[in-house]
């Protein structure tokens, strides 16, 4: 949690020397608590009292850059609803270096097209995870030196063997890769290997006991760039661990366990390997690998997580100009309804499934629903009218009717006096709209 | 070092409701289902009991329903004949409860009358020995015809009958009070009026032990957030003793997740989107593992694969 202004207050100098442009030290300090001033900007403040105050204003859970733009962790809520979540799980596909050349192939090439675009979104996977299983530290770097010749996503590298990691790390230390796992046996020249490349390293161990304990000796190498692994490999335990760390970095601030979390699916069969995932994403990993990498498979998971990952605050919009659905002619009705997300794809699923080839314009609402949009005087008939004429639909369809939302009802005769066209009442609910679109016929 | 865990205290949990009855109890179902009991978050087993496990509730409609073939061709034959095919979801998909769908009650469809409706819930308590939900159509008015009817002709077998909304409680509410039925409460994505409900409901004198809780589910991709939310608020309410708020939550997954267009459109027509067979399947088996995390205690499902691999899920989250 962020310091008062007092609290930073006793760590100033107190000379109100004004030299950092704020006439007194407490000024100062208000403006450094609310992030309007820098400590740079005081000259005379101690190293101690900067230290004390930078550890204090870090986050709760450290931020985590790695590869092609992921971010883990820098999260500062339990539940979405307390504020939002930042930073969505990161998912990495696992593939191991006992592949043969053709399967690596297919492996990357299928990995690649994890791209899709459903609501107007676009979702691509963030990464892959090359595990040493060969035992051959050359294969290792083969294999890691393909994968990346392959794509330009994120990357994870995992082996126990310091040297093999050495040796794969070497040439692409610039794509910055997350390395693992450095465990007890090893930690000393994973963490060193980590900080001379200046990348991330996992710290593995078999509990928080064990691990809160890992993390204190490599710190103690001058590194603190870690991700997590608590060791655990069932959906329960995991799901505890993943709680568990939360909880202590957020209501405890507890440094030693103020990292992200990566945590690794088990289930062998691909559907309930997704099943598993979506544990670990709704709960707490910043970072999830997973076997699967069938488009199927990886699409609902996705999805879960950009769901969960909304913020709660910022509805999503889609873009309030004219839609058409099926093969629209001049014949076809005509729906008004809001730009907040929800609200018009149900409203399209709904024309779709009618089979009636249709246009549905949805009206700027800031993306709220249409009751709530109505109450708030966005969903207004001059506004309407304005949108009607700037999509230009007088031009597209022949005859004059509107079909508007049942809730506003109310608005249908002066939208059909200002906009000169006839405003029909449609159903409340969007589910009402196939039964509705019988009747228009 | 040891690292000293947070573990909450709550001071309440949520309510337990029992689902059916046997013949000792007034009914004839050979067994009967209890939800709700939690005292934690859902399966933070360090902290407190998931008392009783979520359960599967199969849904199987009283007309042939308009679902996509992935699902129907899985059900098979039976699907002409709700009794047969409530029988199958027991003996062979595991569901642990049945939902019965009057949508033939609809004045738009068949229009079946009040007693021809009774009498399909007659053969479906007949075909099954587990408990069983009963849901009318889309017609708020009917549905308060066809469900005195039904509560009377079933009376003693507590049912889990649906649904009182805001605006439409009165009817039902008396129904399940008199002919000793449980009531599902439905709210529009919405923890206040979910609230006001059932206290609507627990003053006309129906015991809050015979409340579960229908928060309006979205599928996964449409909305799932807002009752992942909600349903995460309503179980912090729970076990902070908002009595109002602590009954067990029923979400109508297969129903919601399969009207989202991932879970039924072709690969020819979305080919970005992969197969279609474990899509489907995973749509309605992914909205369902979400409303799990926070707090759902009867899931209403309608895919047979979807159903197997959520039931593994529920063990694995068990720790069995």
């Amino acid at each position: 949690m962020a310091l008062t202004g007092l609290e930073i207050y006793k760590q100033m100098p107190k000379k109100n020397c004004g030299e950092c442009g704020v006439p007194t030290c407490l000024a100062f300090a208000m403006a450094l608590a609310s992030g309007k001033a820098s400590l740079d900007s005081c000259p005379h403040v101690t190293e101690a009292a900067r230290e004390n105050l930078d550890s204090a204003a870090a986050p709760p859970i450290k931020a985590i850059k790695f590869g092609k733009d992921s971010v883990l962790g820098d999260e500062t809520v339990l539940f979405r609803h307390d504020k939002t979540f930042y930073h969505p799980t990161t998912l990495l596909i696992y593939v191991s270096d006992s592949l043969s050349d053709d399967e690596l192939n297919a492996k990357v090439q299928e990995i690649k097209g994890l791209e899709f675009e459903r609501v107007g979104l676009q979702y691509s996977i963030d990464g892959v995870a090359i595990v040493q299983e060969s035992g051959d530290a050359g294969r290792f770097a083969k294999v890691v030196a393909t994968v990346a010749e392959a794509t330009d996503k994120s990357l994870v590298l995992l082996s126990n063997d310091p040297e093999a990691m050495k040796g794969a790390l070497a040439p692409l230390a610039s794509r910055k890769p997350l390395i693992g796992s450095a465990t007890a046996d090893n930690y000393e020249a994973m963490v060193n290997l980590a900080k001379e490349n200046s990348v991330p390293v996992i710290i593995k161990a078999e509990g928080l006991d064990a691990l809160e304990e890992l993390v204190v000796k490599a710190q103690a190498l001058g590194y603190k760039e870690f991700v997590l692994d608590p060791g655990s490999r069932t959906p329960v335990d995991t799901l505890a661990n993943l709680t568990h760390i939360r909880r202590l970095a957020i209501k405890k601030k507890f440094r030693p366990l103020g990292f992200p979390v990566i945590a690794f699916t088990t289930k062998t069969e691909p559907m309930e390997e997704i099943m598993e995932a979506t544990v670990y994403v709704a709960k707490y990993a910043s970072a999830v690998v997973l076997k699967t990498s069938a488009k199927a498979h990886i699409l609902p998971l996705m999805t879960l997580r950009q769901n969960i990952y909304t913020d709660p605050q910022k509805p999503i919009q889609v873009e309030p100009k004219l839609h058409s659905v099926g093969a629209v002619d001049e014949n076809s009705p005509f729906y008004i309804t809001t730009n907040f997300s929800l609200t018009y794809y149900s409203v399209e699923g709904e024309v779709e499934t009618s089979k009636v080839p249709s246009y549905i314009l949805p009206i700027d609402t800031d993306g709220t629903s249409v009751l709530t949009a109505y109450a708030a005087g966005k969903f207004e008939p001059e506004k309407i009218v304005e949108a009607m004429n700037a999509c230009g639909i007088a031009d597209k369809v022949k005859h004059r009717n509107i079909i508007i939302p049942g809730y506003v009802a109310v608005i249908s005769g002066k939208l059909s006096e200002l906009s000169g066209w006839k405003a029909i009442v449609g159903p409340r609910e969007s589910s009402g709209i196939v039964s509705f679109s019988k009747s228009l016929t | 070092m040891s690292v000293t865990l947070v573990k909450e205290k709550y001071s309440s949990k949520v309510g337990e409701v029992v689902l059916g009855a046997t013949a000792e109890q007034g009914g004839t179902r050979t067994s009967t289902i209890t939800v709700g009991g939690d005292s934690a978050l859902p399966f933070l087993h360090f902290e407190g009991e998931t008392k009783n496990r979520p359960v599967i509730a199969m849904e199987v409609t009283d007309v042939v329903p308009s679902w996509p073939d992935t699902i129907k061709n899985r059900i098979g034959d039976v699907i002409n004949d709700p009794a047969a095919w409530a029988k199958k979801c027991v003996d062979d998909f595991g569901a642990d409860l049945i939902y019965l769908k009057l949508d033939g009650a609809d004045p738009e469809g068949e229009n079946r009358s009040p007693e021809d409706c009774a009498r399909i819930v007659k053969d479906v308590l007949a075909a099954v020995g587990v408990p069983l939900i009963v849901e009318g159509c889309d017609d708020g008015e009917k549905n308060n015809e066809i469900m005195a009817v039904i509560a009377e002709a079933a009376a003693g077998e507590n049912l889990l009958i649906g649904i009182a909304e805001q605006d439409n409680y009165k009817s039902i509410t008396a129904a399940a009070m008199v002919h000793k039925h449980t009531l599902i409460a439905r709210s529009p994505l919405d923890i206040n009026i979910c609230k006001q409900l059932n206290i609507l409901i627990n003053e006309m004198g129906l015991p809050l032990n015979k409340i579960v809780i229908d928060p309006t589910v979205a599928g996964l991709g449409f909305g799932i957030e807002y009752v992942y939310s909600i349903m995460e608020r309503a179980r912090l309410g729970a076990l902070a003793n908002d009595k109002m708020l602590s009954m067990p939550i029923i979400c109508t997954v297969g129903h919601e997740a399969n009207r989202c267009k991932e879970a039924y459109a072709s690969v020819e027509e979305f080919p970005g989107w992969g197969d279609l067979a474990d899509r489907s399947v995973l749509w309605e088996a992914v909205t369902a593992s979400g409303v799990l995390q926070v707090g759902a205690s009867i899931l209403v499902m309608r895919n047979p694969a979807a159903v197997s691999i959520v039931k593994k899920n529920i063990a694995d989250m068990m720790g069995d």
